[in-house]
């Protein structure tokens, strides 16, 4: 291991906690001194992840809706999204760059392909949940099947989709950083960057980034779910 | 994927040190080993807080915490740290780092699962136990365990899946592992070498999902039940819980 900090911007004096002698776990400096470095991994890091869950969502509601409809198809898509998850990131990613090449798309997609195997699981489960007889009510109400779905089936099933959509946002934030195998990890490539350059600071302060970035995701989703679903609050 | 079949089926590719036969063989043996000592260090602590009914918090907990926690920072930090890279006998390099990161992330779905199994015995049926006369070791051993082993084997499985998947990952710290293949590809712009290490990788995570499968079935004692019970009648289908990890 050599003791060269991985960077090139120390002054004369040198910053306090890293240096070509000094490193660190701990850094202040590090932080204001690469400042934008982070936040442009940091942005990556959150964009990779939004898209990967939202295209997650996107192919999972109608999948979900087709097994439900149809029995038969039902343990086929389930049977799917497991053998998905089964693959490693790091293999799922090197087979998609056939397809997708050095893109964030490698990444978008694979990480999408995984949260599939939560979200439709539970998109089927919420929505099985939901009690006949409200169902039968809506239904003598004079709603039709896509209305019945939209205004009643769905936001009762909300909750259980929501815990889905929760796990699999966590999930991906962590996952994202296994995409710097295509240069596309967010702070995963910081972390990358850090161990080629033994750079302490910068592999504490990434992987800190990372899982704060899980915690307020999972805020942020609970908090929406809290206000999407204000029938649920009383219960405990 | 023609070319990436081609490297499959070369005898070179297989062959050496660093070569496909060894990373194999090395792969093979973190997941053997750190599946082992996380079963060992935590199922027997997990099965007895299910037991007596306290830690649920923290055994359910874990699994949230263990998937907020990317798997690529935890093997940066222990390389970088305090563990090193150092080759460790048949592990290769970072062999260390490698398998302390494996058990970690194996305890997550291994404690959570077998929590939940014990506790989610029917406390009915714990109660006639007890009230049969039977002793807490008993009650345990005849009745918890077999109705808990479902469950703990569906942990023990996401825990081989999780564990297959870090060992992968750890080539990106320059670690032992098929993932080797897979990253020495990117770095000589060989993609049918890294597809070809992909394959493999993916070949294997699914033989091994499914040998666990086929073995959470054979040790299942309520299978028989349950499929004389699908012949004669409906009966209400117990909620399985298989918590992602």
């Amino acid at each position: 291991m050599t003791l060269a900090a991985g960077g090139s911007t120390f002054s004369a004096s040198g910053p306090p906690c890293y240096s070509a002698l000094v490193n660190d776990w701990i850094c202040p400096a590090y932080v204001s001194d690469r400042r934008t470095e982070i936040a442009d991994a940091l942005l990556e890091h959150v964009l990779i992840t939004l898209a990967a869950v939202a295209l997650g969502f996107v192919l999972a509601l109608p999948l979900a809706l087709v097994a439900r409809r149809y029995t038969a198809v039902e343990s086929a898509i389930v049977a799917a999204t497991t053998i998905i998850y089964t693959v490693p990131s790091l293999a799922l990613f090197a087979l998609l760059v056939n397809i997708t090449a050095l893109s964030p798309w490698t990444v978008i997609i694979g990480l999408a392909l995984y949260t599939l195997t939560i979200l439709v699981r539970n998109m089927l489960a919420g929505l099985r949940d939901v009690p006949a007889d409200v169902k039968e009510s809506a239904v003598g109400l004079g709603y039709g099947p896509g209305r019945l779905l939209l205004r009643v089936e769905l936001p009762l099933a909300l909750p259980v989709i929501m815990a889905g959509l929760r796990v699999a946002t966590v999930s991906t934030v962590a996952l994202t950083t296994v995409g710097t195998l295509v240069a596309y990890g967010g702070l995963g490539d910081l972390l990358s960057n850090g161990i080629r350059t033994d750079f302490k600071a910068q592999i504490l302060t990434a992987s800190v980034l990372c899982v704060a970035l899980a915690v307020v995701f999972d805020a942020l989703l609970m908090g929406t779910q809290r206000v999407l679903t204000p029938w649920t609050r009383g219960r405990k | 994927m023609g070319e990436a079949f081609a490297y499959l089926l070369d005898g070179d590719s297989w062959s050496g040190s660093n070569g496909l036969g060894q990373q194999l063989v090395q792969q093979v043996l973190l997941t053997v080993v750190s599946l082992a000592v996380a079963t060992v260090l935590s199922l027997p602590v997990a099965l007895w807080l299910g037991h007596i009914g306290k830690g649920g918090a923290i055994a359910i907990n874990i699994s949230n915490i263990g998937r907020a926690i990317p798997v690529f920072a935890v093997l940066v930090l222990l390389s970088v740290g305090p563990v090193g890279t150092d080759v460790l006998g048949p592990f290769g390099r970072a062999g260390a780092a490698t398998l302390i990161s494996l058990v970690l992330f194996a305890l997550p779905p291994i404690i959570t699962n077998a929590y939940v199994g014990v506790r989610g015995v029917d406390p009915e049926i714990v109660e006639a136990a007890r009230g049969m006369g039977m002793a807490e070791r008993r009650i345990f051993t005849r009745v918890e365990w077999p109705l808990a082993l479902p469950l703990v084997l569906t942990g023990l499985r996401l825990a081989l899946v999780q564990v297959w998947a870090t060992a992968t990952i750890a080539a990106l710290v320059a670690g032992p592992g098929l993932g080797n293949t897979i990253t020495n590809g990117f770095a000589n712009s060989r993609i049918d070498q890294v597809t070809a290490g992909a394959i493999l990788v993916a070949v294997v995570a699914l033989l091994l999902e499914g040998a666990a499968f086929a073995a959470e079935r054979l040790v299942d004692p309520m299978r028989a039940s349950r499929r004389a019970n699908r012949h004669s009648q409906r009966t209400p289908s117990v909620p399985t819980v298989e918590p992602i990890v």
